[in-house]
């Protein structure tokens, strides 16, 4: 297939889209087209967010009343709640696992993978991705670790239990807890798959971003979208390998008696031979990747919310430049902040001091973007379809979630709410509500262009978003009150002692938040299908967008476009210029001039 | 109640799913005219208002969070370095909720202000190199403020000097589930120890060859003199475990194969802090809600609970197992001569190791 991405680049080949015949296999299985495997990636990852949602459910169900049996539990886990009572220890698989899917497998692939392969080649005027055959392996890979993280929910022990954040002992010895038996390795094996193939779908992006670009698609030129695609794959590149050696290194001292974070340990009654490693060490290279992540998962919700806000308010993003700006020195910030992580691990303070300078530093291009997502609203002339609704979302539970990380980076503040529920309801908001609205916003916005100028019904659009938003500041708001009253996260009730005793009411209302914003998340998947096959067909570019994809065939044939690709003149964002005598926009009557289109007589060319 | 709020739960969840069907049903298309899906002017104003009224919800959430659960959150520092952090959250938080309640209303506001219409016209505005410096430079600003702050405060608290201060030393001992303190005793000096020692009372594997481990105390509840400074050694027998002591903004993680410390003064004893205004408030609420349950056992032919009474507590904050959820050891300060009182009735080490 390497020939393809020849072809690409000399850019002869009009009738690219008829000239191998695709059967059922290579069309809806194995497929090389990008727009396909972009659909592969949001219904795997709808998939596995919709387990992940589940557990929060049951999890969220125990905290709030924790001596009562519920048979639902018996029916989904079965040996583990026997006559509806939950198990301490499926108690913390459930927690593990729903973090582990959350993080990787839904706001990893499933955003990132998804919008990355639809936009990418689209939005920069390419026939397809650098390889086709790459990005095909890449998502069999996600697919296979997906179906080896599901199936170790099913083994005798149970799934990973350790927390997401698997630290060894814990996660290395089986004596600890039942979890670390087969369902951790498992749990090793499938992100060990998973770290190859986001590897090569980011591979896959960076190269297509930096070779593939249309003439006149200078790096100026291009959507945020990009931008943000472009720049978490290269945070990918960088950080998840080391995520790999720290589980490689966990697989050996788990199965080869090695002892790189083991060390001077009595367990059931007896003394382990390992001497000398240290689970400091697994801490370091957890959250070396581990922090970037938080950014892996944002920054493409952030692109997709640049585009979105701009297209529907009818303006200019306001400060292209600081924004793409930002997106660099959050990229590069957040590969030196991990250690905030870990102010109180037992690492050196003299450390901690320095993680807490640059975790603040990088509250400041965060704060930039906040800001110009709210100036580009001022004066705008607002559109509110559903995926601009989510964008507002974002916007605002960013703001909220960001700041409450300005105690969170502080190391001094830390101390005290280092590993309560304050931190959850801080990452929940910030990087999952945040990213998941962000995900919404794409789907909205163009899943037209996913299945072929089908619509989702906006209707039901504004009640999943306004559902959800009163939702997901329900569950937690509140959550933060939580935490400062000192209750540690992953207690699997709260009432066994009596401290925590008035935390009764509040774990209620914020149960009873989640359950109906997760019933709510039951429209969008019936929006999502029910138009995807029977959704009304609306124009081309239905939002009026300046950017590339509206131009291409709304059907999809391979190569994207029939004719040959676009020129581009201009950046995405000419949105209501106005002409030189500023009587009218620069098109009479139309507010938007698409990136296609020479510099006319009648406008200032201006440099963004 | 418990029963109450199963009902109310079905019971919203079937209204969300009666709704739901009702609003597929409004959601078939009447007339094939209006087939695209984009949003009205009609859409515009409705959501334009919908934003407005989801900002006041912030604010009546924020209200309602604050005077039904303000009761809950920790009560006043135990600790001489706690009244510091509290200072600085106080500080953080304050700008915080600054911050955070003008930049919603600012966002949301124009979400409502500008909802589109036909014939508005958006202005065309791209870029503002003034105001991108001054939304720059405002968070610098008030970063480095925090973050100066911050910093002495961290450094004051993790920075102790032996030497010059004196502090009792207290080994805390994790293991999966719970706690053990172990004290220097007259020599205020922990002897050496190893998890291959541990045999049989020598719980904690203390080098019973080791001098300065003779008169070592090893107990299950941690007693503190007030007013003196403390300097907690951590260590863990098997996983990562982490001693929380809220009351005293205090924590450090256990890690199995190093020695972790962390040091603090308790300025209040147990008994000040159970007269403490907001402590027998909270004590008071939680003794309703047991008197509660407490009646519902009873009704079921099960035991009573007993009236709870405030003590600080040791917690474990790191994931390390099955019972996390219960590893905890109480703590009580105490005046000087009631904790001198209190440790020479414990038996050394070498006194344990005989019997």
């Amino acid at each position: 297939m390497s020939a393809h991405a020849h072809e690409h680049a000399i850019d002869h080949h009009d009738d690219h889209g008829h000239h191998h015949k695709e059967t059922f296999i290579t069309k809806y299985i194995f497929s090389q087209d990008h727009k396909m495997i972009s659909k592969q990636y949001l219904i795997t990852g709808l998939f596995m967010g919709i387990i992940g949602i589940a557990m929060s459910i049951l999890f969220r169900m125990q905290l709030a009343w924790p001596e009562e049996p519920f048979t639902i539990f018996e029916i989904f886990l079965g040996k583990w709640a026997e006559g509806g009572v939950m198990d301490p220890s499926v108690y913390l698989a459930l927690v593990t696992i729903h973090g582990t899917i959350m993080v990787f497998f839904v706001l990893t692939a499933g955003l990132s993978g998804t919008f990355s392969n639809l936009l990418i080649p689209l939005q920069i005027g390419a026939r397809d991705m650098a390889s086709g055959f790459l990005n095909m392996v890449s998502y069999w890979l996600f697919f296979l670790s997906s179906v080896i993280m599901v199936l170790s929910l099913f083994v005798e022990a149970g799934p990973a239990s350790a927390g997401w954040t698997i630290y060894p002992p814990l996660s290395a010895l089986p004596q600890a807890i039942p979890g670390s038996g087969a369902g951790m390795t498992l749990w090793l094996v499938s992100m060990a798959i998973f770290i190859a193939s986001s590897l090569l779908g980011s591979l896959n992006y960076i190269v297509t971003v930096i070779n593939l670009r249309t003439k006149g698609m200078s790096m100026t030129r291009l959507p945020l979208t990009i931008w943000a695609f472009f720049v978490t794959a290269i945070i990918g590149v960088v950080s998840f390998p080391v995520l790999l050696s720290a589980a490689l290194m966990l697989i050996m001292d788990r199965s080869f008696g090695t002892s790189f974070f083991l060390s001077d340990i009595y367990i059931a009654g007896e003394v382990l031979h390992n001497q000398g490693g240290s689970p400091v060490l697994f801490e370091h290279l957890f959250w070396f990747l581990g922090h970037p992540e938080v950014y892996i998962v944002l920054l493409p919700a952030l692109g997709i919310t640049s585009e979105v806000i701009a297209t529907n308010s009818r303006k200019p993003i306001f400060g292209y430049r600081a924004m793409v700006a930002s997106i660099l020195a959050i990229a590069f910030l957040s590969t030196i902040v991990w250690g905030h992580h870990m102010f109180i691990s037992g690492m050196n303070p003299f450390l901690g001091s320095v993680f807490t300078f640059t975790t603040l530093l990088i509250a400041i291009p965060s704060a930039v973007k906040a800001f110009n997502y709210i100036t580009t609203l001022w004066k705008g002339n607002l559109q509110f379809n559903p995926g601009m609704l989510f964008s507002i979302g974002l916007v605002s539970t960013f703001i909220t979630g960001g700041l409450t990380g300005i105690i969170l980076g502080d190391s001094a503040l830390d101390i005290n709410v280092h590993d309560t529920y304050f931190v959850v309801a801080h990452f929940h908001l910030v990087m999952g509500i945040s990213a998941l609205y962000g995900l919404f916003a794409g789907v909205y916005h163009w899943f037209p262009k996913m299945f072929e100028g089908r619509m989702m019904n906006k209707n039901l659009g504004y009640v999943h978003f306004w559902v959800t938003a009163i939702g997901a500041y329900g569950v937690f708001f509140p959550m933060h009150f939580v935490g400062l009253a000192g209750l540690p996260r992953r207690y699997y009730t709260n009432t066994n002692f009596p401290y925590f005793d008035d935390l009764a009411d509040v774990n209620v209302v914020m149960t009873i938040f989640a359950i109906v914003t997760a019933a709510v998340q039951l429209v969008f998947l019936y929006n999502f299908f029910y138009s995807m096959f029977y959704g009304k067909r609306g124009a081309k570019n239905p939002w009026n967008s300046n950017t590339l994809e509206w131009t291409a065939e709304m059907k999809h044939i391979h190569g994207n476009w029939d004719g040959p690709i676009p020129h581009v003149y201009r950046w995405a964002y000419d949105y209501s210029k106005l002409n030189k005598d500023e009587t009218d926009y620069v098109i009479p009557g139309q507010d938007f001039i698409p990136q296609t289109l020479p510099l006319q007589d009648n406008e200032e060319e201006l440099n963004h | 109640m418990t029963a109450f709020l199963v009902i109310l739960v079905l019971v919203l969840f079937g209204v969300t799913v009666w709704q739901m069907n009702k609003i597929f049903q409004m959601s078939k298309p009447k007339s094939s005219s209006d087939a695209v899906e984009v949003a009205t002017d009609a859409d515009n104003r409705i959501n334009g208002k919908l934003m407005l009224g989801f900002v006041l919800f912030i604010y009546v959430l924020t209200i309602i969070s604050f005077w039904k659960w303000g009761d809950v959150l920790l009560p006043i520092s135990a600790s001489e370095h706690g009244l510091e952090t509290d200072q600085l959250m106080l500080i953080s938080m304050i700008i915080i909720f600054i911050v955070g309640i003008i930049t919603q209303w600012l966002l949301h506001y124009f979400a409502y202000r500008y909802a589109g219409k036909k014939g508005q016209k958006a202005v065309f505005y791209a870029d503002n190199d003034k105001l991108e410096f001054i939304w720059t430079i405002i968070p610098v600003v008030v970063l480095a403020g925090l973050i100066i702050y911050g910093l002495f405060t961290w450094t004051d608290i993790m920075n102790v000097d032996v030497e010059e201060e004196d502090p009792l030393v207290v080994e805390l001992y994790a293991y999966q589930f719970d706690w053990r303190a172990r004290y220097g005793g007259e020599d205020n000096t922990l002897g050496k120890a190893n998890v291959r020692l541990i045999e049989g009372v020598n719980q904690l594997g203390v080098d019973m060859s080791d001098p300065n481990g003779q008169d070592d105390v090893v107990v299950n509840e941690l007693h503190l003199p007030v007013g003196r400074k403390v300097l907690f050694k951590m260590r863990s027998q098997d996983v990562l475990h982490s001693a929380y002591m809220p009351h005293f903004r205090a924590q450090m993680n256990c890690v199995p194969g190093m020695i972790t410390q962390f040091a603090f003064t308790p300025n209040m004893t147990t008994a000040d802090m159970r007269q403490n205004d907001e402590v027998i408030e909270k004590v008071r609420t939680i003794n309703e809600i047991r008197r509660e349950n407490s009646e519902d056992l009873i009704a079921k032919g099960e035991e009573g609970l007993e009236p709870y009474e405030f003590d600080f507590l040791l917690l474990c904050n790191k994931i390390c197992g099955t019972n996390h959820y219960n590893m905890q050891m109480k703590i009580i300060v105490e005046s000087e001569e009631e904790y001198e009182a209190w440790l020479a009735e414990q038996p050394t080490m070498a006194k344990a190791m005989e019997q």
